[in-house]
């Protein structure tokens, strides 16, 4: 093959590479700028793009200097003191001034000079130290008006924030509370279907199970309205809530059904059949055969659809909307995500870091299940 | 919360519960009472085959009312709540079908689902199949294979969220902290307000789309060109085929089966596209789709379940084509076995 490669081989060849960091790139930086934006100072986030985050980033502020409390006397000047930057920052004050419209007008360390003769001196550091020969007469302190250079910094203030005041340290345990049992509900009464589609014999089952395929994909929203009217009349009639937890489940063992079904169909219907023959020879029961020949052997494809199963409900917002209530007990991750893009579509400090809680679980558990994940995607890759 | 975490822990141990106790009672019930008996003049009944033809039905029987429950049954009732009003108590005839087609919402709507029905999943297989492609012919393809797999675990809203701020605007005198519009300003264009151009934001919601789907085509693109009979791509490098005529003329036409297959799941997908739509414009300027418009109406002024469910069925009936064409596709593999 070398020999047949020219030099339009090696342009070709390198195209290829190109192409293709190109499309990693395309795939993976929004993701990327996301993450890198939850951990930056909210200040900092909205003055510069996250790709300039390891950048001194240059901010706008103002401070207000103390009052007539706040002074002391000195070798018979009045003072007061104080300091505009928190002592502990690497920030730096670049210039001053007191008047809004003109940033620039004072270097840091310069002296402003008031009407009145007092001398205002603002430092790198941000102290501040405003002298005068008489007493000052202040009822609120002086604004001044700087330009500070912030160094990047990095932090898990948003995280912090965004679990305890937002509501999204709730919102993960309701997501979790909806998605282990809504994963685990449907996996046995599939498994026993797929198993009595695949080796029992009975009237109809070929047209059962063309239904189940046709079911595959019917679109959620034909089930959403008469559920929604079923739940609540069950929930009148009961005098309970018809938003709940136990509703979500069942729901979506209903509509996960059919893939489940069908994956495990075809991966129980693969099992060679000798060993089946002979169990039935040795005269073990269908029950036996599936407890203890067939589950067994079919973990690989349980586990597909569990995980199938687990990231489909924990991403889902549809279902979560119509049959779970927006209380505070109960709104999923995905539901809460959506709210603050209305309600805080301008903080992205909260928005970024809320939409990385939201997504890490999804994406670690794909990491690592990758293999059963693709292996489910390959066996039924026409889910609805 | 430890009420709910404890009641989650209780689901799981009485669904696993009642599960096993009812796939081992009802077996061994039947077992038991219809067992084969001896009578007192020595003949025996032999029950097996009555046996047999009732324990399937036992073992499917689960499953087949939770399918009919959730599935079936309000596959009819929508059908039949579409001809009624809003209350679902007064037949309207067809007025909701009427209604429907002299709504500009639901005709916008209809107008952007065919968009979207051509640009996602054409953009999603191109973009799949370039990847797999591409992935197969360099040393570092798995590892690029991975990462642009991960989207496919992102919810779709989170993948609104991270676009929302690719897409961020902010006036043209400030510093712009959304990726596009900082590239627009860095070759000299003016920023925009991306998600409120009319027409055009259609396409930047179908970019998400694209970009939570396109791994899914990669995925199933690569093990079909892995399952490629090598011969034929040999003989077709030793005719001295480029590797553009390769891919059109061996590979493609080879793996068009695979492509079809997963077009039509993009395609379901695409024809229930809620989410993005949601979080990101809730259909405002421009840009309802079918989904959202009936999710909007199911609760629209305490909700319209006439109209809802009349909206609902415009989106089954554009899935019954795949649906069937499925269920042939299935049956003739059967036929095969």
């Amino acid at each position: 093959m070398a020999m047949v490669m020219g030099r339009s081989g090696r342009v070709g060849r390198l195209a290829t590479h190109l192409t293709l960091v190109f499309l990693v790139l395309l795939w993976t930086v929004p993701t990327f700028g996301l993450f890198v934006s939850s951990f930056r100072d909210k200040d900092q986030l909205i003055v510069s793009g996250w790709w300039e985050s390891l950048t001194t980033t240059e901010q706008t502020a103002f401070g207000r200097t103390g009052d007539t409390d706040d002074q002391v006397q000195r070798g018979g000047q009045w003072v007061i003191e104080g300091d505009f930057l928190d002592p502990d920052s690497d920030a730096r004050i670049l210039t001053f001034s007191d008047n809004q419209r003109d940033l620039t007008a004072y270097q840091a360390g310069q002296t402003l000079i008031h009407d009145d003769g007092s001398r205002f001196t603002l430092y790198a550091d941000g102290r501040y130290e405003w002298i005068s020969d008489q007493p000052f007469d202040l009822r609120r302190g002086d604004r001044i008006f700087y330009v500070v250079e912030v160094p990047p910094i990095f932090a898990l203030a948003n995280y912090r924030e965004v679990l305890a005041s937002e509501g999204i340290g709730q919102s993960f345990i309701n997501t979790l509370t909806v998605t282990v049992p809504a994963t685990i509900i449907p996996i046995m009464m599939a498994a026993f279907a797929a198993y009595t589609f695949a080796w029992m014999q009975f009237p109809g089952r070929q047209v059962l199970f063309a239904i189940v395929v046709g079911l595959l994909v019917v679109p959620l929203q034909m089930s959403l309205i008469p559920l929604l009217r079923m739940y609540n009349e069950i929930g009148a009639a009961l005098g309970v809530d018809a938003k709940s937890y136990l509703g979500i489940w069942l729901a979506h063992t209903g509509f996960g059904l059919p893939l489940a079904i069908y994956l495990l169909r075809n991966y129980i219907g693969s099992l060679p059949r000798e060993i089946i023959e002979s169990a039935k020879v040795d005269g073990a029961s269908h029950f036996d055969i599936f407890r203890k020949l067939v589950a067994p052997l079919s973990v690989p494809a349980l586990a597909s659809f569990a995980i199938f199963q687990f990231l489909w409900v924990w991403n889902d917002l549809l279902v979560a909307l119509v049959f779970l209530g927006k209380r505070d007990d109960q709104i999923v991750l995905t539901s809460r995500l959506r709210e603050l893009l209305g309600s805080r579509g301008d903080n992205w400090e909260i928005l970024t870091s809320s939409a990385f809680i939201t997504i890490i679980v999804p994406l670690l558990v794909f990491l690592a299940l990758q293999r059963y994940f693709v292996r489910g995607l390959l066996g039924g890759s026409v889910k609805g | 919360m430890v009420d709910q975490v404890i009641g989650a822990i209780i689901a799981i141990v009485l669904a696993v519960g009642i599960s096993a106790f009812y796939f081992a009672g009802t077996n061994w019930a039947l077992d038991r009472f219809l067992a084969n008996t001896r009578r007192p003049d020595g003949t025996v009944i032999i029950r097996n085959n009555l046996r047999e033809s009732i324990r399937p039905w036992l073992f499917i029987a689960p499953a087949l009312l939770v399918l009919t429950i959730y599935l079936i049954y309000p596959v009819v009732e929508t059908l039949r709540l579409s001809f009624f009003d809003a209350d679902a108590n007064t037949f309207v005839g067809f007025g909701n079908y009427i209604w429907m087609f002299r709504d500009p919402e639901f005709l916008q709507s209809v107008g952007n689902n065919l968009m979207w029905l051509i640009v996602v999943p054409a953009a999603a297989c191109a973009f799949g199949l370039m990847v797999a492609v591409l992935a197969d012919k360099v040393a570092w393809g798995t590892i690029a294979k991975t990462f642009i797999f991960l989207p496919m675990a992102i919810s779709f809203v989170g993948a609104s969220v991270i676009w929302k701020f690719v897409y961020d605007f902010r006036g043209p005198d400030s510093e712009q902290i959304g990726v596009l519009n900082a590239l627009v300003m860095a070759f000299g264009g003016d920023p925009q307000a991306w998600i409120t151009i009319p027409f055009w934001n259609n396409f930047f919601l179908m970019v998400i789309l694209v970009w939570i789907q396109t791994p899914f085509a990669m995925v199933i693109f690569s093990a079909a060109l892995r399952g490629l009979p090598s011969e034929t791509l040999e003989a077709a490098r030793i005719d001295g085929a480029n590797e553009f005529q390769l891919f059109f003329k061996i590979m493609l036409p080879q793996i068009m089966s695979t492509v079809v297959v997963v077009w039509t799941t993009i395609t379901i997908i695409v024809l229930k596209i809620f989410d993005i739509v949601l979080a990101m414009t809730n259909g405002q300027w421009d840009t309802e789709v079918l989904a959202n418009l009936m999710f909007d109406w199911m609760f629209r002024g305490g909700g319209d379940f006439g109209r809802g469910s009349t909206i609902a069925l415009v989106i089954m009936i554009a899935v019954i084509p795949i649906m069937i064409w499925n269920i042939r596709r299935f049956q003739a593999e059967e036929g095969m076995r």
